[in-house]
């Protein structure tokens, strides 16, 4: 080989670069809808049609009814209304497809097609849409007009103590639904009680589920320690169906069952199901899920948990995959079904990704916009980690305040956090102490109140939760003895929360379509319909809720921002002197450079951003003019806070036209007398990561320029940190200070600087 | 039921009518509080639905336009009173290759028609027990 070929590069860096960003730890299929690849169409979809002779379907979507399989025949019979299926199916499916986004078409009149369309019809016509539409008309399409959402609540040890803890703090952030689940299955009795006694904490109306074999889930629920179900899961091949070890008719009978025990229950299914069950019949995701969607209302579920669910990730490999699964969440609130969306199952390891993915939804609202987010750390998730969880829940209340938009939750303080959370551990403690089930130590408690995740609890041990769960199965123990024991040990008021929550079952209200309980009251797509219909209707923050949203943590205010600057001026009174002697005139001197500082400079402002005192800044720019040989003169600038303005006045008081501008956030110029305002010799525009350093340069250069020389510009290194991010909100409170002390056609004033003891 | 059928104005009936809500043993909302449970006045089973909130509930989601969710409710109704283990049998058996032969099945209907007065939920299971064997659902698995 020669040198030359040995020294050509065989690749751009930047796909190295590439390589390295959590994106690529995500794998892409390539699009084979033979193999199942298919987000919205597939060549072997069915086209929708179907013929009814008297009011009985023949075919539908090409199947004759002597070919049809369990789930066709289930949504022929119990789904299709043949009264609205002729009217429905003729209708052009761009045309119906247009109505879903028109405001001016009343919900209702789309929920009423939906009831006369087949599979394949539901699906063509939301594949008209974009995904801007799709979005859009799942906002008006969804049944209750309030959004919500889900939390999980589980964590690696199954420990009770901290899902009480972490079923509390849920609780007040305002998720509508907890769902939990354990590492180890026989656990399931002590999560149960450990998470209603935590959901009882703090408010009542938290739903609560134990997601757990079909058998043990009814089971818990009728000892009364759940109030709703939806790992009820259905698919859209007949052999998925089979391998699922169900069937329609057996779901159903479930579904039915659950009623019969007064528990809210939503089914469950999601994109990608069939492709990893390895029976997707060459159909594309849509059209199977639509087939899901069709067989759930035809079982009289109130609901669905749907959106991808466990197949999301697969789903979100595909072109279109996103999409996909907002548009089957569409067909849902179509059919008029409860939807808890999905944004469970993590789909991606970038960030981004997660953002773009849930944004459709945070602004367009849901039943339960996830199913469920995790409010516990990732690891301690045993659903899998969720698309967002407790490392990203201050993320996505922020996206809350962003888009003025409710996603459901509530930011809340850390001192109410932790009144919650030790309530919510003491109250676990007494109930498993009354019982008789395990005596939890001081030591264990304290360490789950203020744990993040289970890696920093001391707690019970695996066996010791075993043994917690088993008898609480063995001795046959209700909620009534929970209520009981929650009593005698004083917790009266979780008591009476964990009372009015199982007593929703004597009425049966909650078990209507999209119900969950807001202070304390019934809230459905029965009596809180959604009536979207274009601006001013639907779903609006209030000025209470938006009050609630925005609160988050840790906000800039002007008081804090003197406060802290006023914190600083002790320290500047003792390091420096500023004393005016008169308006400051132009000079002929050829070697001096004027500093212009600005109107608050170390009068009200006393350090930059960057936390530099400004004695300091001060001392290294006229040290630096003085090193290179020439001397600095200082005036404070009166009319202008503007860096440009504040460099150009002071180049052309300075004889040698050469000066520096400096405002009291650090931002600082060399300008020449000759040139336009903002054509300056060298400019620090990114104030925070300015050091002392630079300015002593800076104050070296503005010498050099005024001795005729060509020095090298000062470089102030950026690695790309979003300084407006994290900067911006503080200097335009810094700088409004500045603007405040200007005044049109006020003078510059000479000032003799005095630097007093040893430098900051 | 008697009288006219609920709508939705009704609804929700703890709030709106709580006079037509009560318990299997004829307690009403306002008896099922914590001094009751303490003094155990109250019981799980007060905590249970009853067949008539279930049908009431249906009619609400019938005016509601929501008939298949009624006919779950009216499902649900029937199965109130049918014990656990019965519920869970029979659900054991409408999975799939459970039943050997349709027998099985009709057998398990005509259980709940006559044992517990469920016709509805009997003849879905009856309607099930001819597609099973339509689609070969009763061969033995593994």
């Amino acid at each position: 080989m020669t040198d030359e070929t040995q020294a050509r590069p065989n690749r751009w860096k930047r796909f190295s670069d590439w390589d390295e960003r959590p994106l690529r730890l995500d794998k892409f299929a390539a699009e084979d809808a033979a193999s199942g690849f298919s987000a919205f169409k597939s060549p072997f979809d069915p086209k929708p049609g179907l013929s009814l002779g008297d009011g009985v379907v023949e075919s539908m979507d090409g199947i004759a009814v002597r070919d049809f399989d369990m789930i066709d025949v289930f949504i022929a019979r119990y789904h299709l209304d043949p009264e609205i299926a002729p009217e429905a199916m003729a209708m052009p499916s761009l045309e119906v497809a247009r109505m879903l986004v028109d405001m001016n078409v009343p919900r209702k009149t789309l929920v009423r097609l939906a009831h006369g369309m087949t599979p394949a019809k539901l699906a063509d016509v939301v594949s008209h849409l974009s995904s801007l539409e799709i979005a859009f008309a799942y906002s008006k399409m969804r049944a209750r007009q309030t959004p919500g959402n889900q939390a999980h609540v589980t964590n690696a040890k199954d420990d009770p103590l901290q899902m009480a803890a972490d079923a509390a703090t849920a609780v007040a952030l305002g998720f509508d639904e907890i769902e939990t689940t354990m590492r180890v299955a026989r656990n399931s009795w002590s999560n149960a009680v450990a998470c209603a006694v935590g959901a009882a904490v703090g408010r009542w109306g938290a739903l609560f589920q134990c997601s757990s074999e079909e058998a043990e889930e009814l089971k818990i629920g009728m000892a009364g320690f759940t109030s709703y179900a939806e790992t009820v899961s259905v698919y859209g091949t007949e052999k998925s169906f089979i391998d699922g070890d169900d069937t329609p008719w057996s779901k159903a009978f479930l579904a039915a069952a659950y009623a019969s025990r007064g528990i809210k229950m939503r089914c469950t299914s999601g994109a990608g199901s069939e492709l990893l069950m390895g029976f997707h019949d060459r159909k594309s995701l849509l059209y199977l899920e639509a087939r899901c969607l069709c067989l759930q209302r035809a079982m009289g579920v109130q609901g669905t948990q749907n959106g991808g669910i466990d197949g999301a990730p697969v789903t979100c490999t595909v072109p279109g995959g996103m999409r996909e699964l907002m548009a089957e969440n569409l067909i849902a609130v179509w059919l008029d079904l409860e939807c808890a969306s999905g944004n469970d199952a993590r789909a991606t390891e970038s960030e981004i990704r997660v953002g773009a993915k849930i944004l459709p939804y945070l602004i367009a609202g849901s039943d339960l916009i996830c199913s469920g987010f995790g409010s516990i750390l990732k690891y301690d998730n045993s659903f899998n980690a969720s698309l967002l969880n407790g490392e990203e829940l201050e993320d996505y209340l922020v996206l809350q305040r962003d888009f003025e938009a409710d996603g459901g939750l509530t930011p809340v303080g850390e001192t109410r956090v932790m009144e919650l959370r030790s309530r919510a551990v003491d109250a676990i403690s007494a109930v498993l102490e009354e019982l008789r089930l395990a005596k939890p130590t001081a030591d264990m408690k304290l360490s789950v109140v203020a744990a993040s995740g289970s890696d920093e609890t001391r707690t019970f041990s695996g066996r010791d939760v075993a043994l917690i769960s088993e008898a609480i199965y063995d001795r046959s123990i209700t909620v009534i003895d929970v209520i009981k024991a929650l009593a005698a040990r004083g917790f009266t008021e979780e008591a009476e929360n964990l009372l009015k929550l199982v007593r929703l079952r004597v009425s049966g209200d909650y078990l209507q379509t999209s119900a969950v309980v807001r202070d304390g009251r019934i809230v459905s797509a029965v009596n809180n319909p959604n009536d979207y219909q274009g601006p001013g209707t639907g779903y609006r923050l209030t000025e209470e809720r938006r009050d609630e949203i925005v609160a988050i943590r840790d906000v800039l205010t002007r008081q804090e921002v003197l406060r802290v600057e006023a914190a600083f001026r002790p320290g500047e009174v003792n390091r420096v002197a500023y004393r005016p002697t008169g308006p400051a005139a132009a000079t002929h001197n050829p070697k001096e450079v004027v500093i212009g500082i600005s109107p608050a400079f170390g009068l009200k402002l006393f350090q930059t951003v960057a936390g530099h005192p400004l004695s300091a800044i001060l001392r290294v720019l006229i040290g630096g003019i003085t090193e290179g040989g020439c001397t600095a003169r200082v005036v404070r600038m009166r009319h202008t806070a503007d860096t440009s303005f504040l460099g150009l006045s002071a180049a052309r008081l300075a004889g040698s036209g050469i000066g520096i501008g400096i405002q009291a956030k650090g931002t600082a110029v060399i300008h020449q007398k000759d040139r336009l305002p903002h054509n300056n010799l060298e400019l620090f525009s990114n104030s925070p990561i300015t050091k002392v350093e630079h300015y002593k340069r800076m104050g070296l250069n503005a010498a050099a320029y005024a001795l005729g020389e060509m020095p090298e510009p000062v470089i102030v290194p950026t690695r790309g940190e979003a300084m407006g991010s994290r900067y911006h909100a503080r200097v335009s409170l810094i700088y409004a200070i500045e603007t405040e002390m200007t005044s049109e056609g006020a003078e510059p004033e000479e000032i003799d600087v005095m630097f007093l003891g040893a430098a900051a | 039921m008697t009288g006219k059928p609920l709508t939705v104005a009704d609804y929700p009936l703890a709030e709106n009518r709580p006079d037509v809500v009560e318990t299997k043993a004829g307690k009403k909302l306002d008896d099922i509080t914590l001094d009751g449970v303490l003094s155990d006045r109250v019981s799980l089973e007060d905590l249970r639905i009853t067949d008539r909130a279930l049908r009431q509930q249906a009619e609400i989601s019938t005016a509601a336009g929501r008939p298949t969710l009624a006919a779950n409710f009216e499902r649900g109704a029937e199965l109130v009173d049918v014990p656990q283990d019965v519920i869970m049998r029979i659900y054991e058996l409408l999975r799939p290759g459970r039943a050997s032969s349709k027998d099985e099945l009709l057998a398990a209907a005509r259980e709940l028609r006559e044992t517990y007065g469920a016709e509805g939920v009997a003849a879905f299971i009856e309607e099930a027990a001819d597609v099973y064997e339509r689609r070969s659902l009763y061969k033995k698995r593994f």
